[in-house]
C-alpha cells in the first residue's frame, strides 16, 4: 500500500489502536469487533465530526438522485464513499461540496447545521474538492497551479520567490519531491498531479478533503501513491471524504464506509465491523452476485464452475466475517 | 501527531535540486513560447540586410520599426487575450470605428479634439466590453461574436461616415481646437542621431513590457494562463474567469482606441473601409509569437516578435524592390512555418522538461 519510509506500518497501527482506545474505553485488544459509532466521537480529538450528514437525501424534479444518507468525518479520519457508477457518489460530493443543497436531512459542519450556496462558502469552511480531472492547468507550471486562485501578492505583483519555496516544501511535506516546481504540471503523472492538488487544498486551510475517484484514471503504481498521500493527510489530523468504486483503494486507508447502491445507503460500517472480503463482496453486489451464481448453475458445464467461484468468493466473505 | 518522527529524514528545501541538471542554455532557450519567433526574426533580418541594401540604413530600419509598432501595438493585447482562450476579430475594424467616432463627433460639434477623443475611448471600451460579455455570458466561441461585431462595426464605419458627411472618408480635423496637443501625445516624433522615431514605437515597447510584466510577475497574469488553459479548473480554485476575459477585450478596445487615436492624428483624415483584415495580422503576430490557438500558452514578447516578422516582410519586400503584390503571400508562408516550427519546438521542449 505505502512505501516503508513514508507511512511506517507500526505508526499506523498505533494510530489506529489509539483511537480506537478512546472510543471503546480501553477495551481489551486492538483487534476486537468493538463498534465505535453510535455517538459520533469517532475522532478522540474534538468529539464532533467535522462534516455530519443526517438522513440526507436529493431530489431533481421527480428524480431521487439520493435519500436517506448518514455518514461523517471527523479530523484525522478517512470516510471511503463505495458505489457504481449512478451510485449516488457524485451527487453526494456536490452536496458536500456546496454545489447542491440537500433536499431533506441535515447537513453538519463541526456541529452546526449549515446550507452552502456556493463550492466558495464551503471552501471558507474548510472544506476543499479535489475533482478528479478538473484539478490543475497542466500547461502552467507546478507552483503557479499551487497558488493558483490565491496568489501572494507583494504590492501590485506576487512573491514569486515565497511562492516557489513554499510550494516545494509544502509538496515535500506531502512526501513529493519534485526536481523543479517550474516544471508544466502538465509533465508530472497522473498520481503527482492529484497530490499536488491534494497538498494545495490543505496548504489552504482545508480541514476536510473530498477525492473524487482520484485513483481512477490511475494505474497500480499511481494509485499506491495516491493512497498514501491520503493517508498523509490523515495522518496531519484532516478528514478525507475519499470517494471510489474500488474497495482495494478503499479498504487499506479508511476509517469508515460508506455503501451506495441507487441513491440508497448499502450499509454503513467501521473499519473494525467489515473485512475486505465483505466489502468487496458488497461493492460487486453480494445478493446480485449469488443470484447471478444459480442462475448460471442451472446452465450447467463450464458456467457452473464459473458458479461456485463466484459463490466461494461471496459466502467466502461472510466467513472470514465469522472469524 | 506522530508527524514529528520522520521530519529529520526531510531534508531543508532548497530552489534548486541536483537532479536538475544543467539544462543547456539552448533547451531553455527553445523552451520559451516565443523562441520561434525570435529565430524566425532573426533569419528574415539577415536575410533582408543582404538582398537589399536600403534595409541596412537606420533611417529605414526606424520605418520597419514604425510598421511594426502600428501593428504591434494591437497584437500585445490580442496575445493577451489568445492565452485567455479568445479571440477578437472585430480588433481590425474597432481602430477604424474609433477613429471615425473621435473625428466625426469632434468635427460635427465642433469640440475640441480632445472630447473627441473621450468620446471615442468610452465607446471603444463599451464595444469591448459588449463582446467580453456576450461571450462569456452566452458560451459562444468569441470567433462567432466577434465575427457579428465585426460585420456591424464595418457597416456602422461605411454607413454612418455616409450618412454623416456624404463622404468615404472622415472630414479633416486638423483645424480642431487642441488637435495638435493630441498629435503630439498620439503621433509625435523625434530625431536621434539623424534617424527619425515615431513616438508609437516607443509606446509599443512599454506596453509590450507592461503585458510582460501583468503576465509573468502579476496574479492577474496566472489567472490569464489559467482561463485560457483550464476554465473549468481556474474557477473550480476561485479564479474570476468571466471578470478576467471581459477585462482582456476591454484591454483590446482600450489598445484600439490608442492605436485609432495615432492614425487620426497622425493622416487628419480617416479612410472608412480601413482596418479591414487587420485583425488576422494581429492574430499572426501573437500564432508567429508562440501564442496557442486554444489559449493558455503564449508570451507579450513574442507577439511583439510576431509584429517585428511581419513589419520586416512588409518593408523588406518594397526595399528589395520586389513586386509588393507577393507579400500576402509571403505573409501566409510566413504563418504556415511558423506554425510548423513553434508545433516542433513545443514537443521537443516538453520531452526536454
Amino acid at each position: 500500500m505505502s512505501t516503508p519510509q513514508d507511512v511506517p506500518a507500526g505508526k499506523h497501527a498505533a494510530r489506529d489502536a489509539e483511537s480506537q482506545d478512546t472510543v471503546s474505553q480501553g477495551t481489551v485488544s486492538h483487534g476486537s469487533q468493538q463498534p465505535r459509532h453510535g455517538n459520533g466521537n469517532g475522532n478522540g480529538t474534538s468529539g464532533v465530526p467535522l462534516v455530519r450528514l443526517t438522513k440526507a437525501g436529493k431530489r431533481y424534479g421527480a428524480v431521487i438522485a439520493l435519500s436517506d444518507i448518514t455518514m461523517e468525518v471527523g479530523a484525522g479520519e478517512v470516510t471511503c464513499v463505495l458505489g457504481d457508477n449512478g451510485a449516488g457518489k457524485s451527487t453526494l460530493i456536490k452536496i458536500i461540496a456546496g454545489l447542491h443543497q440537500p433536499s431533506s436531512g441535515t447537513y453538519e459542519v463541526e456541529g452546526t447545521e449549515v446550507s452552502f450556496d456556493s463550492p466558495r462558502a464551503a471552501l471558507e469552511m474548510g472544506i476543499a474538492t479535489v475533482y478528479q480531472d478538473l484539478a490543475v492547468v497542466p500547461l502552467m507550471p507546478v507552483w503557479r497551479n499551487f497558488f493558483l486562485g490565491n496568489e501572494v501578492r507583494k504590492g501590485l505583483r506576487m512573491n514569486i520567490p515565497f511562492m516557489k519555496k513554499t510550494c516545494k516544501e509544502e509538496l515535500l511535506a506531502m512526501g513529493i519531491d519534485l526536481r523543479d516546481v517550474d516544471q508544466p504540471i502538465g509533465t508530472l503523472s497522473g498520481g503527482e498531479r492529484q497530490c499536488v492538488a491534494i497538498s494545495r487544498a490543505v496548504h489552504f486551510g482545508a480541514k476536510v478533503l473530498i477525492l473524487d475517484e482520484p485513483t481512477a484514471a490511475l494505474g497500480v503504481k499511481q494509485s499506491g501513491v495516491v493512497l498514501k498521500y491520503i493517508i498523509q493527510a490523515r495522518e496531519r489530523g484532516l478528514g478525507v471524504i475519499f470517494i471510489t468504486h474500488n474497495p482495494h483503494h478503499a479498504y487499506p486507508v479508511g476509517d469508515r464506509f460508506l455503501l451506495l447502491n441507487r441513491g440508497k445507503s448499502l450499509g454503513y460500517y467501521e473499519k473494525s465491523q467489515i473485512t475486505r472480503d465483505e466489502l468487496t463482496g458488497l461493492m460487486a453486489g453480494g445478493a446480485e452476485l449469488e443470484q447471478l451464481s444459480h442462475e448460471l448453475e442451472g446452465v450447467g458445464g463450464a458456467a457452473s464452475e464459473l458458479a461456485h467461484a463466484l459463490e466461494t468468493d461471496v459466502s467466502g466473505g461472510h466467513q472470514s466475517a465469522a472469524e | 501527531m506522530a508527524q514529528t518522527a520522520e521530519a529529520p529524514v526531510t531534508p531543508p528545501p532548497s530552489l534548486h535540486d541536483e537532479r536538475v541538471g544543467r539544462k543547456s542554455l539552448l533547451v531553455r532557450f527553445l523552451a520559451r513560447p516565443e523562441a520561434g519567433a525570435i529565430a524566425g526574426a532573426i533569419v528574415i533580418y539577415v536575410f533582408f540586410f543582404i538582398i537589399a541594401s536600403p534595409f541596412r540604413n537606420a533611417n529605414s530600419f526606424a520605418s520597419v520599426l514604425y510598421v511594426t509598432s502600428t501593428y504591434g501595438l494591437m497584437a500585445t493585447p490580442v496575445a493577451l487575450l489568445m492565452i485567455g482562450g479568445e479571440f477578437d476579430l472585430s480588433a481590425g475594424v474597432a481602430v477604424t470605428s474609433s477613429s471615425l467616432t473621435a473625428s466625426l463627433f469632434a468635427y460635427e460639434f465642433t469640440t475640441n479634439a480632445w472630447v473627441g477623443v473621450l468620446v471615442a475611448l468610452v465607446l471603444s471600451l463599451f464595444i469591448a466590453f459588449l463582446n467580453g460579455w456576450i461571450v462569456v455570458r452566452t458560451g459562444i466561441p468569441s470567433f462567432l461574436v466577434t465575427l457579428g461585431t465585426f460585420f456591424m462595426l464595418q457597416g456602422l464605419n461605411i454607413a454612418l461616415t455616409q450618412t454623416i458627411t456624404n463622404q468615404v472618408a472622415s472630414p479633416d480635423i486638423s483645424t480642431l481646437q487642441g488637435f495638435s496637443s493630441a498629435r503630439v501625445v498620439f503621433s509625435g516624433s523625434f530625431t536621434i542621431g539623424g534617424v527619425n522615431i515615431r513616438t508609437s514605437v516607443i509606446y509599443w515597447i512599454v506596453f509590450v513590457l507592461i503585458a510582460t510584466w501583468i503576465l509573468l510577475r502579476t496574479h492577474i497574469g496566472n489567472w490569464i494562463f489559467s482561463a485560457g488553459g483550464a476554465p473549468i479548473a481556474a474557477r473550480a480554485v476561485g479564479v474570476p474567469v468571466a471578470r478576467v476575459k471581459i477585462g482582456l477585450f476591454m484591454a483590446v478596445g482600450l489598445m484600439a482606441w490608442f492605436t485609432g487615436m495615432h492614425t487620426l492624428f497622425l493622416f487628419n483624415t480617416i479612410q472608412t473601409s480601413q482596418g479591414v483584415g487587420n485583425e488576422f495580422v494581429y492574430i499572426i503576430a501573437a500564432v508567429v509569437g508562440g501564442c496557442l490557438l486554444t489559449g493558455g500558452y503564449g508570451s507579450a514578447v513574442g507577439a511583439a516578435i510576431g509584429a517585428l516578422i511581419f513589419g520586416m516582410v512588409n518593408q523588406g519586400i518594397v526595399y528589395a524592390g520586389w513586386n509588393p503584390d507577393w507579400f500576402q503571400f509571403f505573409v501566409g508562408v510566413l504563418l504556415l512555418g511558423a506554425i510548423l516550427l513553434n508545433t516542433f519546438i513545443r514537443r521537443r521542449a516538453e520531452a526536454a522538461a
